[in-house]
């Protein structure tokens, strides 16, 4: 039935687009109906096809596919594509985009359901759909530079798809801007690539590593720097605005004033991975460089630890979401560091699942509240929302890292790794994520327990109301349920430790740290067992029942520890000053310097000094002449005198030869 | 089958001979006739320069289409035309772009529409005259005049500032053009000739190399503009109507990119490659200093019009980093024009691209201006709730102005990029920063005029754009995506003029 994969590949990335343009284009005509079938049909066939796909090349194993979809240009004899590169890495991230995308479709059918921008917002999300496609499934870096601008385009506009609210375009101005900070680096870095490789092409430029090793170049004269390292470097720029690695964070908690399907989709499960698949894609330049994996580490594990810390200030419901996946995408970075790129790239796939489970769980509690987000107005949703309530506490449970759920196998693998990384910043890096463990079990279930169980709190007229969501946001958050269970036992063995990725991620002897883990491994229930040995399944349970003690049991408490903490409690509710430091300096001073530069520089210096000033001289002069001429024909007369002056006195200097 | 048709002549003279037939039917009373005379002579002129796109022959740089006829044999002048893969694109911009100009200015201009479309066609003609003239005496005289067009165009049409930006843009533009036509004229007293390919061969000393490269850099640095001579351009683009505005910024920007292409670089070689700093210093003010100055713009046209500047500090950048891509290459033992065609070529789709982009935003400053009659961010505010239309071209033409992937703004910066990076890490750190400048100043616009909610009763009155206006947004969209999609078509097209620029230039004439 699909004897060209060629023509597969093709349909997958078109698919959503067809239905995103005519959803977006044609919307009037096919009415809000119209525009969702066009768009989950769309993504189905998407979602569908990738499975083919994903059979097709991890479970036939079928050769890597890396071809040409047409030309972009041929640049003086530098030729340019658009292509895919289809290996096990893509056919995984194909599957976890498209299936992740078609539940939130679905599931946008209830929660947008009263919203006049009802067929726009079907239209972007198949956008995003096609961009996050474009982006895993390139050959080369100027289609993932493509796919990476593109997606935050379509973050930019769902971020600020309610425009009418201030909030809401502050935050999608400041995503871009932030994330136009980290494409900054990712570009230099895709131009350098391009200096010492020759070549934008994925395969060409991974074969002549060897070669690029040992250059050096100098940035600051007398200091060299090895080539790879910079590379890596500006690269990993770009997937810490992506992936909101501290510094480049600060926009992602802002982005939750997009409706919540899209904090499930966008800034969750796909687009924020974006710079975990990256760096794992690019596994064979980071393996060259052991100062990049440092930094990436180093990076990860800060943003593991501290915006795992900001969660526990939260009362925004979606904002804890927002900061646990900060904090998530920070161990995956870390994972990246230690080398454990697969442990990365699964801890990204089982993250997806359950990240989006618990937005959508969330967006389904916000639409039984009619709009709440406060998580002080809620409590005791247990007993009218079962569903929610049931799938919430099995994401809870994934995130946290229970022993046999989804979460606890990736997660436990990073940890693993970064224990036993050979990098001299892993000691701090363990520290941070082993600290993380606590922090993530205490604000998940802070956030689980003061939303479903203890009294309610929301008032009477609301509370008579709250109902369990209709299907069409059930049915999305028991599929997103079921992974975030049974994926972990059965790809852990796989995945990280076997040789599921094959070609796809390459790992120097030196640094492979899960394929000493692997020796160890004896299968997934072995794993769960050999886990109530260390120490994160215990830190974990300390973080539930610290949330169980503070939050059900003495509710009084929280709000004394926060008065007694007093200046912390307010450096954290600040976010640590990040948003403050950025406002001041960075828009406050770009626009006091565009001031200076233009009020200064154009209007008072070179216009009124130099133009202005030589404007009257020349019409002083031209008063001279002016009996002679009249209208703006003596400008004209007059610099055709200075011209035959100047002409005439060059020939007489410089005679003809 | 149009092998043997004068089509070069046509595109100059048809147009001009459109204006002369407008300005002689046209009054007040016959207002509906006259544009639709224009309109259809724009049309057709646009139709007869597709030819020279499809039968362009790709893959050398000899002149096509060439026209030769002595012109005042005395002085050894012909009426010579011809192009090549650089002018041949600029040419079709100009004629597809005045199209537009007399579609956007139909219902607009209530006051002689007749003379405000004949002077458009004017101009057209003599643009298209300007990129196909191969001799510099014709060259010259379509270089100045059309600048008289474009003056009366401001100076009747425009805003009540009209007689101060006039003078502004005539003397600056005047000025630098002197010192061109005595370098030509130099240039002819030492070849015995005007032909511009003469030039180019011409042997000429280090001392003439560099006063004749400054006197070229006088003209071509106010047109294209670069700082400090560009103060001109945001005060004329200001006082100009829409479509003055639109030629302004999509054609004659582009004639000081042109004329650093054929005339500095080959005529000047050895003094463009002593001077390439100053050039690469000044476009590199244009793309930084000139995007902060563009962020607290309070005037749309005045911001759009500092973003040209910075766009178009892209262009020289491009085609100046050639010199130290040639020094890399030779410490690095690798072939001396290795990697520098992508930055010229990036320089020049980032021309074409620029004639796309900022065409559409200013015609969309003037949709707006047409309903409010202010141009002002702070009047406006909400647009999108009573414009939805009008605002997803705008956020798509601000997207490409800000060079997203996949529009035509991407790809031209993308290359001048790459290819610096090749001659200096600094160079394209600094260029690069606008890829987060220069989305600040067009996003922050695009956020406080059309997103938030509606500012104010006047925003809430706003009819959405009709027909007419969506067809020639809709013309734009489409040239801008294609580009961004595909600009296959025009690099090949560039691509064998670009090698023999590159000879030409970095081959020394001493």
């Amino acid at each position: 039935m699909f004897e060209n994969m060629e023509t597969v590949y093709l349909w997958v990335v078109l698919a959503p687009l067809v239905g995103s343009v005519v959803a977006g284009l044609f919307g009037w005509l096919i009415g809000r109906a119209g525009a969702h079938w066009v768009t989950i049909i769309g993504v189905g066939v998407s979602f569908f096809l990738s499975l083919v796909v994903f059979k097709h090349i991890v479970i036939d194993g079928a050769p890597a596919y890396d071809g040409t979809v047409y030309t972009w240009m041929v640049a003086g004899g530098l030729p340019i594509e658009v292509g895919f590169l289809v290996d096990e890495l893509t056919a995984m991230m194909m599957v976890v985009v498209t299936f992740v995308s078609w539940m939130v479709h679905i599931y946008t059918v209830g929660y947008m359901r009263d919203d006049p921008g009802y067929t726009r917002f079907f239209s972007y999300i198949s956008l995003f759909t096609f961009s996050m496609l474009m982006l895993v499934m390139a050959n080369n870096f100027l289609q993932l530079f493509f796919g990476w601008e593109a997606v935050g385009l379509v973050s930019y506009l769902l971020i600020g798809f309610w425009y009418k609210r201030e909030s809401a375009i502050y935050a999608n101005l400041k995503a871009f801007l932030v994330n136009r900070v980290g494409d900054f680096g990712f570009l230099l870095g895709i131009a350098a690539v391009l200096l010492y490789f020759g070549s934008l092409r994925y395969g060409e430029v991974f074969a002549g590593v060897e070669g690029v090793a040992a250059q050096t170049l100098s940035i600051w004269p007398g200091v060299e720097w090895p080539v790879i390292t910079v590379i890596c470097i500006l690269l990993f720029i770009g997937a810490m605005g992506k992936s909101a690695q501290m510094p480049l964070h600060v926009w992602l908690p802002d982005s939750m004033e997009g409706p919540t399907p899209i904090s499930a989709l966008i800034h969750a499960a796909t687009m924020v991975t974006a710079g975990i698949f990256m760096v794992a894609r690019m596994s064979p330049l980071y393996e060259y460089s052991e100062t990049a994996l440092a930094v990436v580490m180093v990076i990860g594990a800060t943003t593991a630890l501290f915006m795992g810390l900001l969660g526990l200030v939260q009362t925004d419901i979606k904002r804890v979401i927002a900061y646990s996946t900060l904090s998530q995408l920070g161990y995956m970075t870390a994972a990246l560091g230690a080398s454990a790129y697969a442990a990365g790239i699964f801890h990204l796939m089982t993250h997806a699942f359950f990240k989006a489970l618990l937005f959508l769980a969330a967006g389904s509690v916000i639409i039984a509240l009619h709009h709440e987000q406060d998580m002080r107005k809620m409590g005791g949703l247990r007993r009218y929302m079962p569903i929610t309530w049931i799938t919430s506490l099995i994401g809870t449970l994934a995130l946290i890292g229970a022993p046999g759920f989804a979460g606890f196998f990736s997660k436990d693998s990073i940890i693993e790794a970064i224990g036993h990384s050979s990098l001299g910043v892993a000691g701090y890096a363990y520290a941070c994520v082993l600290i993380g463990v606590f922090v993530t079990a205490l604000y998940s279930f802070r956030l689980y327990f003061l939303t479903f169980h203890g009294e309610p709190r929301m008032d009477e007229h609301t509370r008579d109301h709250v109902h369990e969501s209709p299907w069409v946001v059930t049915g999305p958050l028991i599929a997103l349920a079921v992974p975030s269970v049974g994926i972990g036992a059965w790809y852990v063995g796989e995945m990280v430790f076997g040789d599921f990725f094959g070609r796809a991620i390459f790992v120097l002897p030196e640094h492979d740290v899960l394929g000493k883990l692997a020796a160890s491994f004896h299968g997934p229930w072995g794993m769960v067992q050999h886990a109530f040995f260390q120490p994160p399944v215990w830190l974990a349970a300390a973080g539930v029942v610290t949330a169980w003690y503070l939050y059900l049991v003495r509710p009084e408490l929280p709000g004394a520890i926060a008065a007694r903490a007093g200046a912390l409690y307010r450096f954290m509710v600040n976010k640590y000053g990040f948003d403050d430091f950025n406002e001041a300096v960075f828009a406050g001073g770009g626009r006091g310097l565009g001031n200076l530069l233009w009020r200064i520089g154009d209007v008072r210096l070179i216009d009124g000094l130099a133009v202005n000033g030589s404007a009257r001289v020349v019409g002083w002069l031209a008063g001279v002449v002016r009996h002679l001429q009249s209208g703006f024909l003596y400008h004209y007369a007059f610099a055709m005198i200075v011209g035959l002056v100047a002409l005439v006195g060059w020939a007489v200097f410089w005679p003809v030869e | 089958m149009f092998a043997d048709w004068p089509l070069l002549s046509l595109v100059v003279w048809l147009p001009i001979l459109g204006g002369l037939v407008v300005l002689a039917s046209g009054s007040d009373k016959s207002a509906v006739e006259a544009k639709v005379v224009a309109l259809l002579f724009a049309i057709v002129t646009f139709l007869v320069s597709i030819p020279l796109f499809t039968e362009f022959e790709v893959g050398t740089a000899a002149m096509q289409f060439v026209e030769r006829r002595p012109w005042i044999p005395g002085w050894n002048i012909y009426y010579h035309l011809g192009v090549d893969g650089i002018s041949m694109p600029l040419i079709l911009l100009t004629t597809f772009s005045t199209v537009l100009v007399i579609i956007a200015g139909w219902e607009v201009i209530r006051y002689r529409a007749a003379q405000y479309m004949a002077a458009f066609l004017f101009m057209e003609g003599l643009m298209n005259g300007v990129f196909a003239a191969l001799d510099a005496a014709l060259f010259y005289v379509f270089w100045e005049a059309m600048l008289i067009p474009m003056f009366i165009v401001i100076g009747i049409w425009g805003g009540p500032n009209r007689v101060y930006a006039t003078i502004k843009f005539f003397l600056y533009t005047f000025l630098g053009s002197v010192f061109m036509l005595v370098a030509l004229l130099y240039l002819y007293f030492q070849t015995g000739s005007f032909s511009i390919l003469d030039f180019h061969a011409a042997k000429i000393g280090y001392l003439p190399q560099v006063l004749i490269f400054l006197a070229f850099l006088a003209a071509f640095a106010v047109k294209i503009p670069m700082w400090p001579v560009h103060t001109w351009l945001p005060d004329a683009h200001v006082e100009a109507p829409t479509g003055g505005s639109v030629i302004l910024a999509a054609i004659m920007l582009k004639m000081g990119g042109y004329g650093f292409l054929r005339f500095s670089l080959p005529i000047t070689p050895d003094a463009s490659a002593a001077l390439d700093w100053l050039v690469i210093l000044l476009s590199l003010v244009a793309v930084v200093y000139i995007g902060f100055v563009a962020l607290v713009q309070q005037d749309m046209k005045k911001l759009i019009a500092y973003s040209s500047i910075a766009h178009m500090g892209f262009v020289t950048l491009g085609l100046f980093v050639v010199y130290d891509i040639v020094q890399y290459n030779q410490a690095a033992g690798q072939p001396a024009l290795a990697g520098a065609a992508i930055g010229v070529e990036g320089a020049v789709v980032q021309m074409i691209s620029h004639g796309f982009i900022s065409g559409a935003l200013f015609l969309c400053v003037g949709v707006l201006y047409d309903r409010l009659h202010s141009r002002r961010i702070a009047d406006y505010g909400g647009v999108v709730n009573t414009m939805p239309m009008f605002a997803a071209f705008m956020v798509l033409f601000a997207m490409a102005n800000a060079g997203l992937p996949g529009t035509s703004g991407f790809v031209g910066e993308f290359m001048v990029i790459l290819g610096s990076f090749r001659a200096n890490f600094w160079y394209a750190f600094l260029a690069a920063l606008t890829l987060i400048v220069g989305a600040a100043y067009t996003l922050w616009m695009v956020k406080r005029v059309i997103f938030g909610d509606v500012a104010s009763d006047k925003v809430a009155a706003l009819k959405d754009i009709g027909a007419r206006e969506f067809l020639f947004l809709a013309l734009l969209a489409v040239a801008v995506l294609a580009l961004g999609v595909y600009p296959a078509p025009l690099v090949e097209v560039l691509d064998a003029s670009v090698a023999q620029l590159l000879e030409q230039m970095t081959r020394s004439k001493l």
